[in-house]
């Protein structure tokens, strides 16, 4: 199989942590600054960042649309932390413009302030060697408050959703990018298989 | 590091890795001084990663003269509550009351900064104590290395607060680059001379020798004004600015800060350069470095 492309939302956050992920995983990563560059890609990652910031930014740049769009036709999608809160169709604390694609409720700054942050070990669905702990990385983290029907868990702590997947959309409130662990990057890299054996096959997949 | 349990499962909070990490995620970001709840909300609408609260802005600190200190918790809390981005205060060098204080009441980031008075002429604030996390400012890579050794998880060229003026911002900037890249083609049996040199702690000598970058993010500080200082600034190599004076005294506040916004996130394309630029009003006056007098230099605070 070629090297699939996926694009990483290059307005601000952790861009680069993103990039060097794939890059181990064997995927190509490229740092996507206009909307245009979407159509290269196969799947996208939008990163951990200030939120309101990237939602500004996606709207000033034309962005929201053309997401909305290719995600909706079933580009698939991971978000982290700030990516969460862009994918989620509801939000709880704060007002700011969402791309609404994914069946969640988030809240935001859900944890606290930055004193709060925190890292912790986490047993998640899914992933390769699922019986490893994977260390995760909250930073003034989200977490998903409710998920509909179509919204499998694949993570949970203290009770609280932390990861989850709804078709082609992956999302978690914490940073695989930030720890050498890439579990994540690779179930979402088996996810992109997927799709696109979904979409050669005739008369299955929408 | 402090660990806590929720619901039966352990936490712990305060790892470098979670202290570097909110740096990490305000990359490509613009952080703005504020000095009221209106113009924090004016920050955030603009599309601000973070916010630093304080009494006066620099240029202010710098007409009035006096001891420089600490803002008001009061002015904090009403700025925390009136946004919910990241809330960034500062504190003295080496005023750890003042951190512990900050750090109390919940602040975001810590900023140990020249631009108020050192309270210490000898030592920064042994960083490593606390939970929250620290940016320090630093105009070669020596002093960013001892910041960094202290704990710091942030680093910002201190350029010259206040002025309106790039020019100490890019010579901080260019001085800490042109000092990584030789470090990398330093031979390995001259790191701990070099060390000796920069006073720096030989360990993380090594490791931007062998690395070619800083442990930690770098922004751009100290007068910057317009899209276009920010833009170059991130040209440079810097990760992100901070903005102080040049927002809240230029004419026209929100359309500037909309603007250095948009050129930090798209800082290597001119003509978008050239959009944003267009029609925000007069920039701050500013100073001339040649001006302000050697003993009037904020940026040579800091050991």
């Amino acid at each position: 199989m070629k090297k699939p492309t996926i694009g990483v939302l290059a307005l601000q956050g952790a861009v680069r942590e993103h990039l060097a992920m794939l890059e181990r995983t064997g995927a190509r990563g490229v740092a996507l600054k206009y909307p245009s560059e979407l159509h290269l890609c196969s799947g996208l990652i939008i990163p951990g960042g200030e939120s309101t910031t990237i939602g500004k930014l996606m709207i000033a740049c034309g962005f929201l649309e053309e997401v909305r769009e290719l995600v909706g036709q079933g580009m698939p999608v991971y978000g982290t932390c700030a990516g969460l809160i862009m994918l989620a169709s509801r939000l709880i604390e704060g007002d700011q413009p969402l791309l609404g694609l994914m069946d969640i409720t988030a809240r935001r700054n859900a944890y606290g302030r930055q004193v709060d942050s925190f890292e912790a070990d986490l047993v998640l669905k899914g992933i390769e060697d699922p019986g490893r702990p994977f260390r995760a990385v909250f930073i003034r983290a989200p977490w998903i408050e409710e998920t509909g029907p179509g919204v499998e868990v694949l993570g949970e702590h203290g009770g609280r959703v932390v990861m989850a997947r709804q078709d082609g959309m992956l999302v978690s409130a914490f940073h695989p990018e930030l720890t050498g662990d890439d579990r994540i990057h690779r179930y979402f890299l088996r996810m992109l298989e997927g799709a696109e054996m979904a979409e050669r096959a005739p008369g299955t997949g929408g | 590091m402090k660990v806590v349990w929720r619901d039966r499962e352990m936490e712990e909070k305060g790892t470098l890795r979670v202290k570097t990490g909110l740096a990490e995620m305000l990359k490509g970001g613009v952080i703005m001084d504020v000095t009221t709840p209106e113009q924090a909300m004016i920050a955030e609408e603009a599309g601000a990663v973070a916010v630093m609260a304080l009494e006066r802005v620099p240029a202010d600190i710098r007409a009035a003269g006096g001891v420089a200190r600490m803002a008001d918790p009061g002015v904090i809390e009403a700025i925390m509550q009136a946004v919910t981005i990241p809330v960034m205060a500062k504190a003295r060098i080496g005023h750890f009351v003042e951190a512990q204080i900050l750090e109390a009441l919940g602040v975001d980031y810590i900023d140990e900064s020249e631009v108020l008075t050192p309270a210490d002429e000898r030592n920064h604030i042994d960083k490593w104590r606390f939970t929250v996390p620290f940016v320090c400012g630093a105009i070669n890579l020596g002093e960013a290395l001892r910041r960094i050794g202290e704990g710091a998880a942030m680093i910002r060229t201190k350029g010259e607060a206040g002025t309106g003026n790039v020019v100490e911002a890019v010579r901080h900037m260019r001085t800490i680059n042109a000092e990584i890249a030789r470090l990398t083609v330093t031979p390995k049996d001259e790191l701990m001379t070099v060390a000796k040199e920069m006073g720096a702690p030989y360990d993380l000598v090594c490791w931007v020798a062998e690395n070619g970058r800083l442990p930690v993010v770098n922004f751009s500080a100290g007068g910057i004004a317009t899209p276009a200082d920010a833009a170059l600034m991130m040209q440079l190599g810097a990760d992100g600015v901070f903005v102080g004076s040049g927002i809240f005294k230029s004419e026209d506040p929100a359309s500037r800060a909309r603007a250095i916004v948009r050129a930090v996130a798209h800082y290597d394309d001119p003509k978008l350069l050239a959009e944003v630029s267009r029609g925000i009003g007069k920039a701050m006056a500013g100073l001339e470095i040649s001006e302000i007098g050697p003993e009037n230099l904020i940026q040579f605070r800091g050991w």
